[in-house]
């Protein structure tokens, strides 16, 4: 993982405990490989979340 | 006793007598009174608030889902949305596919919630939007045991009639915020707007779902007035949101409220309106964390979302069910066939 799920950010730079928090309650908007916004559906219980290149988280 | 003890237990007596024992909601003035009592006076304000609706709603609870069948991409700028265009919000613009919507209606119906709501973040509904509902409320009804309720945003009366015959059950549609503060948080529609489509759904014979967001940096003042005027309106359900600051948006840099402010809120939500339906929506978790829910349900609340909401995500919805037979009370739908 290079990259925060939540703010899309660098993880190597500044503090994400915050955004560690905030996956906690919602899903990673951002691939943690390449930063790409991703396109995420939430369901009543689950959620999926799509990088063009590096495919689908599901939760 | 503080300084003001004397005129807290005063709201509280008048509130015990007015809305407990005759049913009648306390005004906008009395709600600011409600809205300012000091800490050490929330519990006896839940305490109150849970006797009222004990007594005029009874001890069941509605359960509800919600799905997003049209995500992002919105064209108007409700401060507080993830979902809108005009901000620089990570939310991309997705669709629901009809499929998904009836496995989404069958996991909700799975525990034992008797509405089923389908949102779509839009102005309103267009042809497309129009057809792809019903095409997707028939695959529900065709399938699954729930009331099917929507929320997309403003209607033409031609819209409203339109659902009407496709059998839906229940219309929501928030106020958001009271009349002096919606422009602070919305610009693209007005107020009046808004209360005209919950007028039309409401004659048309569909169940109205109407409450607000709170949180958003409104007065107790404009707090109390969102109270009154939903009180005014008489929906049959309010859903209580709590602002969960998003990214991209105008209120995401907004301090999460406090727990004590919410709690209040509640209360006053339910003197306002001892009858109604009164719903935990979104941004309970956040708020009240996992002790808020017991509170809540203990303080006025007769309703919750179960599982995930639109675009975030809620509590396990197995911990609210658990929770609410502990609590002895029984979920509405279920109670119907025991």
């Amino acid at each position: 993982m290079t990259y925060c799920g939540h703010c899309g950010e660098d993880l190597a730079s500044g503090d994400h405990a915050r955004c560690r928090d905030r996956l906690t309650m919602e899903p990673p908007r951002f691939c943690t490989h390449c930063r790409r916004r991703m396109v995420v559906q939430v369901v009543p219980r689950g959620w999926s979340a799509r990088c063009v290149e590096h495919g689908v988280l599901t939760g | 006793m503080s300084k003001n003890g004397d005129h807290v237990s005063s709201i509280l007596q008048t509130a015990r007598t007015q809305v407990l024992a005759e049913g009648r909601g306390l005004d906008r003035d009395q709600l600011v009174e409600i809205l300012q009592l000091p800490d050490e006076d929330v519990p006896a304000l839940l305490e109150l608030a849970h006797e009222v609706r004990m007594a005029w709603c009874g001890p069941e609870v509605e359960v509800e889902g919600i799905v997003s069948l049209k995500t992002g991409g919105c064209p108007e700028d409700c401060h507080f949305c993830s979902q809108s265009g005009l901000f620089q919000s990570p939310v991309r613009s997705v669709w629901l596919d009809i499929p998904e919507l009836v496995e989404s209606a069958k996991q909700t119906a799975k525990t034992g919630a008797s509405e089923f709501c389908i949102v779509a973040a839009v102005r309103g509904p267009d042809r497309k939007l129009m057809d792809q509902v019903r095409e997707g409320i028939k695959a529900i009804q065709a399938e699954v045991d729930i009331n099917i309720a929507l929320s997309l945003g403003m209607l033409t009366q031609e819209q409203v009639d339109e659902f009407v015959e496709m059998g839906v059950h229940r219309y929501n549609h928030n106020l958001e915020a009271a009349k002096s503060y919606f422009p602070q948080v919305v610009t693209t529609h007005s107020y009046e707007e808004r209360w005209e489509t919950c007028q039309m759904v409401r004659e048309a014979g569909m169940e109205l779902c109407c409450g607000g967001l709170i949180g958003m940096g409104e007065t107790l003042e404009q707090r109390a007035e969102l109270a009154a005027e939903l009180a005014a309106l008489d929906p049959h359900e309010v859903p209580l949101n709590f602002l969960n600051p998003r990214p991209g948006t105008p209120f995401g840099d907004q301090e999460v409220m406090s727990s004590a402010d919410a709690l209040r809120a509640i209360g006053a939500f339910r003197l306002a309106m001892p009858r109604t339906i009164l719903r935990y929506a979104g941004g309970r978790e956040l708020t009240l964390g996992d002790l808020g829910t017991r509170d809540g349900l203990l303080g006025g609340i007769n309703a919750v979302i179960v599982g995930n909401y639109l675009t975030t995500l809620g509590r396990d919805a197995d911990e609210d069910l658990n929770l609410l037979t502990e609590l002895g009370m029984p979920i509405r739908e279920l109670s119907k066939t025991l």
